[in-house]
């Protein structure tokens, strides 16, 4: 009880190494989520919407891909950028960045596999109305994810909930260095590997605190704009 | 919805972009890590230098690893037979003496093996494994395994058995294990006095010349790896041992206690007081 006030201390206290800490996990998570989203919605609608040979298969591997271990993704990165791999020339290794690219890999087939599911039953409901205007491949893509926009939202928000949460790459390409790629989830293992497991436990509960806010805006944000188009 | 999020994302870009800076990677252990060494000695070297210091914190066979790929500019580990031959192959091209300390056996004060009162290291491990009682290995190539499979060695002993248990570990995870299963494990003196969740064990047996636990830093062969800051990693080198780096290596307490005995060659003997070194502590 005591770590847990101690812990709850240092954050209305505004503990600038917590902060720091908090905004990179935020950091490094969102802009994985963004990249992720920018690759897997268009691929999952496309999965979705088109038959092409070879698409079971595509489906099968990006579904299975959500089942890489995280330890597995960040040591593929990290041969990838070390000095002695393919990318190491740029530097990468133990930076923010090279976080971002581990957890990028791990989400983008979470947000693929869940955007396919929440386009799939459209796809059908709209192939009628689809054909009668005669869209153009860009305009069914459009539209059909603007459609399924609140079946993307969870497909974003469930690969966001595994960035933050995820600690076994990010430890190995970011290296847990204090104040450069230390976050969230390497704290806490840096924290429980030196015994002090109540104030582990507590920044455990900091983070879903942050987990649970951020869904809550997100939702709310969402219904605010479901009651603004139904005005409009 | 997306406009809040970029507007959330922009708002902690700066946390993260920070002024240009000079600074170097040192692949080091958890032990100098986790004992806060570092925490209490590289803002003075950064000040004085104005080089800020890196520290990816692993076990001693991967930080080696890591410096054999070139992905760090310094090495500051603690197995001497590795980092000479590390230097012998080419990757690094000086290794010197930076600090030392001990390490330790801890187990349930009941001392069921009775290593209390052995002789020597080795006696205390023969001990422990007559009596069948539990002992956790770190199991994962750091200098702590390294060291322990030396000196069963030199016991004479092949450990295994279900009495044996490989933790695959670091140091402070091998420790919870420890105290959850109530069995003796190897520590470092460093890791185990910051170690914050000791339950019911304790400090049984230390003080054999057999457990001395050297520290050295090693520079990377700037032939070898031409990316790597060989200057800057030369200056905290130097630095090191240098008078200033050395006081402030034997100022470091963890509660009270002295956790690093400075030993560079360089040193003067009033900051090295070796007699002094290591106290005994709990």
């Amino acid at each position: 009880m005591e770590t847990l006030q101690q812990a709850w201390a240092l954050v209305i206290g505004l503990d600038s190494a917590l902060m720091q800490i908090i905004g990179l996990s935020l950091y490094v998570s969102l802009s994985a989520t963004a990249i992720a989203a920018l690759i897997g919605i268009p691929l999952g609608a496309v999965l979705a919407i088109w038959a092409f040979p070879m698409r079971g298969l595509l489906v099968v591997l990006a579904t299975s891909m959500m089942a890489l271990p995280p330890v597995v993704v960040g040591l593929s990165v990290y041969l990838l950028l070390s000095r002695a791999g393919p990318l190491g020339s740029f530097g990468l290794l133990f930076t923010p960045g090279a976080m971002i690219i581990a957890q990028t890999i791990l989400i983008a087939p979470i947000i693929l596999a869940l955007t396919r599911e929440a386009v799939l039953p459209l796809v059908r409901d709209y192939r009628q109305l689809l054909l009668s205007v005669d869209a153009g491949p860009w305009l069914k893509l459009t539209t059909l994810i603007r459609d399924a926009r609140f079946g993307v939202m969870t497909a974003i928000l469930a690969g966001f909930g595994r960035a933050l949460a995820e600690v076994g790459a990010v430890l190995i390409v970011g290296g847990n260095i204090n104040g450069v790629t230390r976050v969230m989830t390497t704290t806490i293992a840096l924290e429980t590997s030196k015994g002090n497991l109540e104030l582990a436990l507590a920044l455990g509960l900091i983070l879903i605190t942050i987990a649970i806010t951020i869904n809550a805006a997100m939702h709310g944000l969402g219904r605010f704009g479901r009651r603004f188009e139904a005005k409009r | 919805m997306i406009r809040a999020l970029v507007f959330l994302w922009l708002a902690l870009v700066p946390q993260v972009v920070q002024a240009e800076e000079v600074f170097i990677t040192v692949a080091s252990t958890t032990s100098t890590q986790n004992s806060g060494l570092f925490g209490a000695i590289l803002p003075r070297f950064t000040a004085e230098t104005g080089i800020s210091v890196r520290v990816v914190a692993v076990g001693t066979g991967q930080a080696l690893r890591i410096a054999r790929n070139g992905d760090a500019d310094l090495l500051l580990v603690h197995h001497r037979a590795s980092e000479d031959e590390f230097v012998a192959e080419g990757y690094g091209i000086e290794r010197r003496d930076v600090m030392y300390n001990d390490f330790i056996l801890v187990g349930p004060p009941a001392d069921p093996a009775d290593i209390r009162d052995a002789a020597n290291a080795a006696e205390a491990l023969g001990r422990i494994a007559q009596s069948g009682q539990p002992f956790i290995s770190r199991g994962d190539d750091s200098g702590t395994h390294l060291k322990e499979r030396e000196l069963w060695a030199e016991a004479g002993i092949a450990p295994a058995g279900s009495w044996y248990l490989e933790a695959g570990a670091g140091m402070g995870t091998t420790l919870n294990l420890a105290v959850a299963k109530d069995a003796y494990v190897l520590t470092d003196r460093g890791t185990w006095i910051t170690f914050g969740n000791k339950g019911g064990l304790v400090r049984l047996f230390s003080g054999d010349p057999a457990m001395f636990n050297p520290y050295g830093v090693v520079l990377l062969n700037p032939e070898r790896f031409p990316h790597v800051k060989a200057e800057a990693a030369r200056a905290f080198a130097d630095w090191l041992v240098s008078d200033t780096g050395q006081a402030a290596i034997s100022a470091f307490r963890i509660d009270g206690f002295q956790a690093f005995c400075p030993n560079a060659d360089a040193v003067s003997e009033t900051i090295r007081d070796r007699a002094a070194c290591p106290v005994e502590t709990d």
